[in-house]
């Protein structure tokens, strides 16, 4: 644990990241997700699957170079069937990558933005971890607290949900979040970027493709 | 692939890039009216690019399209996460990526506005995201609310209060709101307004026209050809 | 609320999962008797190695011809059309234990359209089961892989994998539906694995589990679904359905050449309609 890595998580790094709620105002509108029940088995589920996909790509992008990142991005791609959620990664790995580049320069982030335009976030937070002296364990931990605490902040939003019932929930994840950093760590160990996690999340998928094509929306995605 | 957004993005001191005008305000005050307004005036001597933040997301950019005071391309709807005033504000990198990605689809533009989504007093734009702010007031909100304060009203670098034609109706004093406001913004502008009955908004257009020219020559950018109708 | 929501859910789930693991208890042992009636005997106690393989070539005119057609008990192929093989199940499961392969290599302009007389039923049995499917698509190649589902019993512990290799000009169309139980059961456990790469590059990769508590009945991964499937369509030889989406259905165009379209349904008749 270093202070790098709060400043990184923090969801008060302006990076655009407030205003996405990742498929929960989409499951909110259709009553899928309403209490802190249904939110728990909502995060619970997102942070096995996209939130462990985005550990393992944050992880590997620690170590990756050159030719690497634009392999890397397309292995991202591979694993997220729906364009609308391609595009929302794409949107908020560009916001991140622009943000990382003030806040801490470095040749490896200004080597991605050449590379790849618009990364997806998870690679994106993975070189910005590497840039700030993070390992990728930490990376993953960052991916994996991302995928939960912004959609959890968003049904606190949307549903006027006790924040502290909230936060207890999110308390609760956390040996979760650190097995799946543990999980993703050791994959992205393994050297292989096409072995990294893949785990598919079939209802997110759709969930945001009905967001996408919804007329009213607060959120992003 | 040199060539990508994420190079070219612009110093953060302006310099190359068009004026960023932040138009924020309590919901219904007239910003969206505003925004129309100031198209349908500068629209055709300057080159214009607009960023709507409504907190219903494409409804305000849908409203200036079906207005056709300018080419629905160059209007860009940006969601706020139910928090306007995070998104120009504390976290403006949603809105930075939207008048950067109008500036390099239709640029060199003259002027980028930013729309905030309505929200309450205290919301004030970033320097990081606009150059200058105008905060937009109505009469109906009662003629006490120039004398309360908050950052909108005492450091937007322009205050107007629209809907005059109502302040018989609703009781307001504009002579007060003139004297309150005044009061608390230390000599900086107030003009009052009736976009429905001015629908070109002009005293803004014109105080509009003099931060463009200005901007253009401090940051050398190409100057607009131009007067305000 | 007084306790953690997590305890408190899994609290109010506790008399109705006592009940279904009795239930799944019954039936387990009920599919052990079939199984061993169903093969020979002895069959519940040995595992199963078998690797089938079949080869599609563009013969002369342009004709497909299966120089290959090696069947590997329980996995049996039986040509049904020019072009067409069908996988007839001659055992029940697999089992756990069994590691079945099967290799498909459709070579330059051939066509292979490949499918299964019914359902496969995985039962549980002494360690994992595994079914591997590795699938090669030359140049103008065209494979059809459209099996009836998979469908996970109580108790079994399965491993699917598939390893699909298209050239870019091959063409395929992928089916793979998974059905969480039979009516009214709760499933074992399974870990799907589906990598689709074009000319070496990814085009999908997904992994599916099931019998993860973290993920059973999540509404952000199955939600109430019985079961989820995936046709993937890649390559100019097959029309791509427009995207769109539809409760319970979505088609997605990927970032590379394929269209996959997703489905979870509360039953496989519902499923297949969906995935049409």
């Amino acid at each position: 644990m270093n202070a790098m890595l709060l400043l990184l998580a923090d969801s008060r790094l302006p990076a655009g990241g407030h205003a996405h709620s990742g498929g929960t105002e989409q499951a909110v509108a259709s009553g899928a997700v309403h209490d802190v029940a249904s939110l728990a088995a909502f995060l619970r589920g997102r942070l096995a699957t996209a939130g462990l996909v985005a550990a393992g790509l944050a992880a590997a992008a620690v170590t990756a170079s050159g030719a690497g990142w634009a392999e890397l991005d397309a292995e991202a791609d591979a694993r997220t069937a729906s364009p609308a959620q391609r595009e929302a990664a794409r949107t908020q790995g560009r916001l991140l990558l622009r943000v990382a580049r003030r806040i801490w320069p470095a040749p490896a982030l200004d080597e991605l933005a050449a590379a790849v335009p618009s990364p997806h976030h998870p690679v994106v937070l993975g070189a910005v971890a590497a840039a700030t002296g993070c390992s990728p364990r930490d990376a993953a931990l960052a991916a994996a607290y991302n995928a939960v605490t912004g959609p959890a902040t968003a049904a606190v939003r949307l549903l006027g949900l006790d924040p502290v019932e909230v936060h207890r929930l999110l308390a609760g994840l956390a040996p979760a979040l650190e097995d799946t950093a543990a999980t993703a760590a050791s994959a992205c160990a393994a050297g292989e970027s096409a072995r990294l996690p893949a785990h598919a999340a079939p209802a997110l998928d759709l969930l945001a493709e009905q967001h996408i094509r919804t007329e009213v929306r607060l959120f992003i995605s | 692939m040199g060539g990508n957004h994420a190079d070219h993005h612009h110093a953060p001191d302006g310099h190359g890039r068009a004026l960023r005008l932040g138009i924020g305000g309590p919901v219904g005050s007239g910003k969206t009216a505003l925004v129309a307004a100031l198209c349908r005036t500068l629209g055709p001597s300057m080159r214009l690019g607009v960023v709507t933040n409504d907190i219903y997301t494409t409804e305000d950019a849908d409203f200036l399209r079906r207005a056709g005071v300018l080419d629905p391309e160059r209007i860009s709807a940006v969601q706020t996460g139910c928090c306007p005033h995070t998104a120009i504000r504390d976290d403006i990198a949603a809105n930075i990526d939207a008048v950067e990605g109008l500036e390099e689809r239709f640029g060199p533009l003259d002027l980028v506005i930013v729309e905030s989504g309505g929200d309450n007093l205290t919301a004030t734009f970033s320097r990081g995201l606009a150059d200058k702010q105008i905060f937009v007031l109505d009469v109906s909100g009662g003629d006490k609310v120039p004398r309360k304060g908050g950052p909108g009203v005492t450091t937007a670098d322009l205050l107007l209060i629209n809907k005059t034609d109502l302040a018989p109706l609703v009781g307001a004093d504009l002579t007060v709101m003139s004297r309150d406001a005044a009061a608390v913004r230390d000599g900086k502008p107030v003009l009052f307004t009736s976009l429905r009955e001015d629908r070109g908004a002009h005293s803004v257009a014109e105080w509009v026209t003099g931060l463009v020219h200005d901007w253009a020559h401090h940051h050398r950018a190409p100057a607009p050809t131009t007067s305000t109708a | 609320m007084t306790a953690p929501p997590d305890r408190a859910q899994s609290e109010r789930a506790q008399p109705e999962r006592a009940l279904s693991e009795r239930a799944r208890d019954d039936r387990a042992q009920a599919d052990r008797a079939q199984a061993g009636w169903a093969h020979a005997p002895g069959r519940a106690a040995r595992s199963i190695h078998a690797r089938a393989a079949v080869v599609a070539e563009a013969g002369p005119g342009g004709r497909t011809r299966l120089t290959t057609l090696r069947s590997a008990p329980p996995l049996t192929l039986r040509q049904t059309g020019p072009e067409r093989v069908h996988l007839v199940s001659t055992a029940a499961g697999p089992l756990g234990g069994d590691h079945l392969e099967l290799d498909i290599l459709v070579t330059e302009g051939a066509t292979l359209e490949l499918g299964s007389i019914a359902s496969t039923l995985v039962l549980p049995g002494p360690g994992r089961s595994a079914m591997v499917v590795t699938a090669q698509v030359a140049a103008g190649g065209r494979l059809t892989f459209a099996p009836e589902p998979t469908v996970l019993a109580a108790g079994c512990d399965h491993a699917m994998t598939v390893r699909l290799a298209l050239h870019a000009d091959a063409s395929a169309y992928w089916r793979e539906e998974i059905v969480f139980g039979r009516h009214g059961e709760t499933p074992g456990r399974c870990h799907a694995r589906f990598d689709a790469t074009v000319d070496g590059r990814p085009l999908l990769r997904q992994e599916f589990t099931v019998g993860d508590p973290a993920v059973d009945g999540s509404p952000a991964v199955y939600g109430d679904a019985r079961c989820v499937g995936n046709v993937l369509v890649a390559g100019p030889g097959f029309t791509h359905p427009e995207p769109g989406v539809a409760p319970g259905r979505a088609v997605l165009p990927l970032a590379g050449p394929g269209t996959l379209i997703l489905a979870l349904a509360p039953d496989a008749v519902e499923l297949r309609r969906r995935l049409a």
